[in-house]
């Protein structure tokens, strides 16, 4: 038997009260493996106006590149402290930031290894159903094998990929831009 | 909707995951909807770029007891009294695609109160708030689906889309499921309201069976005597292929 998905609607205005129980800026844990970095971003719409009410969801791997969930069966560590989900709220300024360990490579459909990467959604008010995208790290030899990024435009690819910031170690800019010219590239999954 | 490119068609056959099925396009609203204004600056205007299944998308953040607490499902017990308004039971199961209970999954909402007011610096319109009403909560899924909720039946309220605007009662739904690829957020409106044919968040869907499925409907087993009203909400999360040759014999050509 088959049933049809409930229809998405937008999270509106007032996300915050329902969702700011949840959030969770941090996961680099003490304890956690990993290398250590601070993502800052900034989403702005169409005029370039901050978007200034939306939430950003990371789901991601380790360091070792294995995900907290059963389906992944790798044989690789898991650490209790680390469960690869993420959760803030952009501000008055459209800016949001987070602290995560670099994710390791997990498989490729078929084989191979996909680039570390984190796996990115999007709501706001003006969003009938959530945005999907996915944020990868500039200087990763691999992000030429990604087959996800292979999927993507070349002239649109570097819309994907975050890249150092203001010198400091571990420090990475990621700006989302949701329509217009230098729109990121958002999937269908 | 983009196209698979030819030459990565047989990568796919060798995939071992079987992935997720995507929703029938006019059950889902569009990103460009002008009649819902924000959406004209802040919706994508280029075509989204078709994901292959990866272990990405189906795994996904999973929840257990340990976020929820006492009384988050009960709205009506979070101030230091008791609500204004009608006190009402909201319940449902949460199914997949393929009518499986999706079982201890995390479901948030929150709501306007009684008087269509939310606690929110940004909420300006003039009733009252209620400060025995904060207006979210959140429960774990049995291992059959099934949720349950008391509130307060929420008001309807002016939004400034266009002139002479109100959004339909309704209570925002947030819910993950299984795995990157089932998260879904939506809101549950309230039968009979009549504002909802000129709400365009909710004539968004173009599909009327599937708007139809965001309105719940009046329920005598969940009603307590002298107590509260019942409405009963099912949702259902996209649901996955059997196997992954299932997925491969959907790719086109
Ligand atoms: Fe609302």
């Amino acid at each position: 038997m088959s049933l049809q998905t409930t229809s998405s609607q937008t999270i509106g205005p007032y996300l915050h009260i329902g969702l700011t129980w949840l959030v969770t800026d941090n996961l680099a844990a003490p304890g956690v493996s990993g290398e250590k970095v601070a993502i800052e971003g900034r989403i702005v719409d169409g005029d370039g106006n901050a978007v200034n009410d939306a939430v950003v969801e990371i789901w991601q791997a380790n360091a070792q590149g294995r995900y907290a969930h059963p389906e992944d069966t790798q044989d690789k560590p898991l650490e209790s402290a680390f469960k690869g989900f993420g959760r803030v709220m952009t501000d008055n300024d459209g800016v949001f930031r987070i602290t995560t360990i670099k994710p390791g490579r997990v498989p490729a459909p078929g084989s191979g290894l996909q680039a570390p990467h984190l796996n990115v959604t999007i709501f706001t008010r003006g969003l009938l159903k959530h945005l999907i995208t996915r944020m990868y790290f500039s200087n990763e030899p691999a992000n030429d094998e990604d087959p996800v990024l292979q999927r993507v435009p070349a002239e649109r690819r570097q819309t994907l990929i975050a890249t150092p910031s203001g010198g400091r170690p571990g420090a990475f800019k990621w700006n989302v831009i949701l329509r217009g010219e230098r729109e990121t590239v958002f999937f269908d999954y | 909707m983009t196209s698979r490119p030819q030459n990565l068609q047989k990568n796919l056959r060798t995939e071992a995951l079987a992935g997720y099925r995507k929703p029938d396009r006019d059950t889902q609203p569009d990103y460009y909807y002008p009649p819902y204004a924000s959406t004209v600056k802040r919706s994508p205007s280029q075509p989204l770029v078709i994901l292959p299944t990866t272990l990405s998308e189906v795994t996904g953040p999973l929840f257990g007891y340990d976020v929820i607490k006492a009384n988050d499902s009960d709205l009506t017990k979070q101030g230091n009294g008791d609500p204004i308004g009608e006190r009402i039971v909201v319940s449902g199961r949460v199914l997949d695609g393929n009518a499986r209970p999706v079982a201890n999954t995390l479901i948030e909402v929150w709501q306007a109160n009684s008087a269509g007011r939310y606690p929110h610096r940004r909420d300006n319109h003039n009733a009252p708030v209620d400060p025995n009403f904060p207006g979210c909560g959140r429960t774990l899924t049995d291992t059959q689906g099934h949720y349950r909720f008391v509130t307060i039946r929420p008001g309807e309220y002016p939004w400034r889309n266009h002139y002479n605007a109100w959004r339909p009662a309704h209570i925002h739904f947030s819910l993950f499921g299984a795995a990157f690829a089932t998260r879904l957020v939506t809101q549950m409106y309230f039968p009979g309201d009549p504002l909802l044919e000129y709400d365009p968040m909710y004539t968004s869907i173009p599909n009327e069976r599937a708007r139809q499925r965001l309105v719940s409907t009046f329920d005598w087993e969940t009603t307590i005597p002298e107590q509260a009203l019942g409405y009963k909400f099912d949702i259902v999360l996209r649901g996955r292929d059997e196997t992954p040759f299932e997925n491969d014999m959907k790719l086109p050509g």
